[in-house]
């Protein structure tokens, strides 16, 4: 469904590509995450694949369209965005900001439907965010907009929702469940879920498939347990001070050899 | 949806009301039924009539259009620069409309006769054509300088610009007096009574295409309100959208700022009294709440201005201050669509 076909990321000028000659191919129901360290290009290849901003080369295609040259009515019907930028939205509500993921579907005027109105509403529930009805979107905490964000997402009724470090804010209970309800979300629409995270152990447990960018502008994909069995995770994130351990599935401080 | 139609019922009833007030009491008080005649053409006074339909029916139609405006034009400009704060009025638009109006007439006025006098053939357009380049440039470098500055810095620059383009708007009215062109009387003060029946149309016609080109963006404009990004990803092309926006806006403000000067608060406040009718920030119930509800605060401020007192008027500016600037103080203290920008 969701396919990169040799796609380059990057900016114009002397940054350049961040990530070179990628691909990818992903099915209904998948719940894909995408890992790397702090400027390997993890926010750069989300952007590009939601189609705001273009890429430097190759395509990212949905159903054999490309993203890039996609009517942006056509793709706000298709895919979902949930960024981690904080922005000040004054005056706006929950249930406003909600019924905004309606906004692609409904007429000129904005009007929304009872149908649009429970589809909101259904979503707000599935996101654990029914509490937060009637407060002022920025009188939530970082946390709790996440969730409405989700909500908002979620009532999209996106084929493909891409999610942007989305799990910074939350405490490790709220992560494990924003993460395992995107995943029921993937699985029961028969979307396609991206997220982008620097949750590795929580993404290893639960993605269906790892997306590990190197840091050097490749991309290597796989499930869990082959990335880690080809030493992959490691290559990618150790450092001197930190090695990943194959064998307990997480992060170790190197010891100084004293002898 | 029915929360906005019943609010609007009140608020028209609550014009209409307050139109027949104003059009029945004044320096020469009639009664209703005399106005309502008056109004009809039934009446046999011919002084009622005059008083009623060539005096005060035209200051209640600007007052109604005008503070239409201004409300939808806060609505739509509080929008494009998130900032609850932002009215054409406080981000200095409106005197930049004047020093466009003045220095359109200082150039007609050094120019020669020729020149004031075609400028003075076409008083009403070429007028507000003035204005709008002054308000259209004003807006432009706000939301130039939006995008880098906070909203209280926004809001206190706006204000400045505002204070500096007055000064400069005084300093060449000055000139041009002397140099022979009394153009335009210049307007230190906005009213509403200066309005001649012949200009209505002028700032009519405007404000009704401001009206239309408003309504057509409500919907992408509430996208907005998520910020850029989301706004992008929801379908909205927003390098057209701020355009069409702007558009509207100075399409709105210009004739106002043409014909009746600088008129304040109005347009910050209406968008706050509609939101909290529609406890929703959406933009499109609010345009029809905030438009009646800036018609209501211009003609309430009217009202006050021409009731009966002894000998004289009061000045508008001095009433929408006096009822506006503690409505401003409570919003910037007390709204939580403040939070976070405080």
């Amino acid at each position: 469904m969701l396919a990169l076909v040799d796609l380059s990321v990057g900016y114009a000028g002397a940054r350049g590509a961040v990530v070179a000659n990628v691909a990818l191919e992903a099915a209904p129901g998948d719940f894909i995450c995408i890992l790397g360290r702090n400027g390997a290009g993890k926010s750069t290849l989300m952007r590009t694949v939601a189609g705001l901003q273009p890429p430097l080369g190759g395509t990212a295609r949905l159903d054999g369209e490309d993203i890039a040259t996609m009517r942006p009515a056509t793709r706000a019907r298709r895919i979902a965005v949930v960024l981690i930028e904080r922005q000040f939205s004054p005056g706006l509500k929950v249930e406003d900001v909600v019924s905004l993921g309606r906004q692609p579907f409904t007429s000129w005027q904005g009007h929304l439907t009872p149908e649009d109105r429970a589809i909101a509403d259904d979503a707000l529930s599935q996101a654990g965010a029914d509490a937060f009805r009637g407060r002022f979107f920025d009188d939530l905490s970082d946390g709790e907009r996440q969730r409405v964000l989700i909500a908002r997402a979620i009532a999209q009724t996106a084929r493909v929702m891409i999610l942007d470090e989305i799990t910074a804010f939350l405490d490790l209970p709220g992560r494990v469940e924003v993460m395992s309800l995107l995943r029921r979300h993937a699985r029961a629409q028969g979307a396609c879920v991206l997220l982008s995270s620097h949750d590795l152990d929580l993404s290893l447990e639960l993605a269906d498939r790892i997306c590990l960018l190197d840091g050097a502008g490749g991309l290597a994909t796989g499930s869990a347990g082959d990335l880690i069995a080809a030493g992959r995770i490691g290559a990618a994130f150790d450092t001197k001070e930190v090695a990943f351990s194959p064998i307990r599935r997480r992060f170790e401080l190197v010891r100084e050899e004293a002898g | 949806m029915a929360r906005v139609t019943i609010s609007s019922a009140l608020l028209l009833a609550a014009l209409l009301a307050l139109a027949l007030y104003t059009l029945t009491y004044g320096q020469i008080g009639l009664t209703v039924s005399e106005t309502l005649a008056a109004l009809t053409g039934s009446g046999s006074d011919e002084m009622t009539s005059q008083i009623v339909n060539e005096i005060r029916l035209p200051r209640v139609l600007a007052a109604i259009l005008a503070g239409g405006a201004l409300g939808i034009a806060g609505v739509l400009m509080q929008a494009l620069f998130r900032n609850p704060v932002a009215d054409a009025w406080s981000l200095g638009l409106l005197a930049g409309g004047q020093f466009g109006v003045a220095l359109t007439v200082t150039a007609a006025a050094f120019a020669g006769p020729d020149a004031i006098s075609f400028l003075t053939m076409f008083a009403g357009p070429s007028i507000t054509v003035a204005a709008a380049a002054g308000v259209a440039a004003t807006a432009a470098v706000m939301l130039a300088l939006g995008r880098r500055v906070g909203a209280i810095t926004l809001l206190v620059v706006g204000l400045m610009l505002g204070f500096t383009a007055q000064g400069l708007t005084s300093v060449l009215l000055h000139f041009a007096a002397r140099a022979g062109g009394r153009v335009y009387g210049g307007w230190s003060d906005a009213s509403f009574a200066g309005v001649e029946p012949a200009n209505l149309p002028w700032l009519a016609l405007p404000i009704l295409i401001g009206l239309g080109l408003a309504v057509v963006t409500a919907k992408p404009l509430t996208s907005l309100l998520l910020g850029e990004t989301y706004a992008k990803s929801l379908g909205v092309r927003v390098g057209v959208l701020r355009w069409l926006a702007l558009a509207a806006t100075v399409v709105l403000v210009a004739p106002v700022v043409a014909f009746c000067g600088p008129v304040s608060f109005i347009g910050l406040i209406a968008p706050h009294v509609a939101r909290a009718f529609t406890n929703s920030a959406r933009i499109m119930p609010l345009l029809p709440l905030a438009g009646l509800g800036g018609a209501l605060l211009a003609l309430a401020g009217d009202a006050i201005v021409h009731a009966p007192w002894e000998q004289h008027f009061l000045h508008l500016n001095a009433i929408l201050a006096i009822l506006g600037a503690p409505v401003v103080i409570l919003i910037l203290v007390f709204s939580p669509a403040m939070r976070g920008w405080r």
